[in-house]
């Protein structure tokens, strides 16, 4: 939630009005633990909600949630095996987001690097 | 590969009281953080005021203060909001010494902590959108292309 400092110029201008696909997939982006999901079918390539369940700090009835919400947003897709649904990322969605992240993380490089350069110039 | 937090660190060859200084004074904070100002009443609990020109004024209260070593504050995500649990996430920075300079760490935590319905948080994210950088910008025109 890192309002920008204007330095970096938008690449599109247009307004997002009322893109229901739009905002489910900001909202699933803003969940650490649903990202920690998203990590995990990642590493895994695919997986079930209750191998999930067991390898994360939730319970299965969560993973459950969380994986229903990526799915909406696209950002997963699932397939039935069985009495399961296996879960696999949808690549490109998930590139995207991590790409994001990395933005948000290069912001506070930027300013760490403009305070390091305002602390060392000796300036009052 | 997505992490669930954002911490970031850089050493300065500038001792921690300098650093704090940038950090905690509004006269610096426009040199790295702001544009437009920023009020801060520093002490433990106090209110901060920082403002952009493209995206108004954010509030924050202080929530760990002890110079010169940890400064933490808790921002809401909306421009105008009152920061409260569920509505903010924190970002703490910390000043160790490393020889004659600093080595300074900032997380940026809380994003589990919003419990926003699904769909008021994704309008908070739309409201923000500006404030998501071009990163979220180019999120959303790819997004778009796929969705047309």
């Amino acid at each position: 939630m890192t309002p920008n400092t204007g330095r970096e110029s938008p690449t599109s201008g247009d307004p997002l009005d009322g893109a229901d696909p739009v905002g489910e997939v900001l909202a699933a982006l803003v969940d650490p633990t649903r990202r920690r999901v998203l990590d995990a079918v990642a590493t895994r390539g695919q997986a079930t909600a209750t191998v999930l369940a067991a390898e994360l700090p939730v319970s299965r009835q969560a993973v459950v949630k969380h994986l229903a919400v990526l799915d909406r947003a696209g950002l997963v897709e699932g397939h039935r095996a069985g009495r399961e649904v296996r879960y696999a990322v949808r690549s490109e969605r998930l590139a995207d987001t991590a790409r994001w992240m990395a933005r948000v993380a290069a912001e506070w490089d930027d300013r760490l690097a403009t305070i390091k350069r305002l602390a060392e110039s000796g300036d009052p | 590969m997505v992490p669930e937090q954002i911490e970031r660190e850089v050493v300065i060859a500038a001792p921690p009281e300098r650093v704090w200084a940038i950090l905690t004074e509004p006269g610096h904070l426009d040199q790295w953080f702001t544009n437009a100002g920023a009020d801060v009443d520093l002490r433990p609990g106090g209110a901060i005021r920082y403002r952009w020109k493209e995206h108004g004024e954010f509030h924050a209260v202080i929530e760990a203060l002890e110079p010169p070593r940890r400064f933490a504050w808790r921002w809401a995500l909306a421009a105008g909001a009152a920061p409260v649990d569920g509505n903010s996430t924190q970002v703490e920075m910390t000043l160790a010494p490393e020889g004659a300079g600093t080595r300074l760490r900032v997380v940026e935590r809380g994003f589990d902590d919003l419990d926003l319905p699904e769909s008021e948080q994704a309008q908070h994210v739309k409201d923000n959108v500006e404030g998501w950088q071009g990163g979220l910008t180019a999120a959303k025109a790819y997004l778009e292309a796929t969705a047309a």
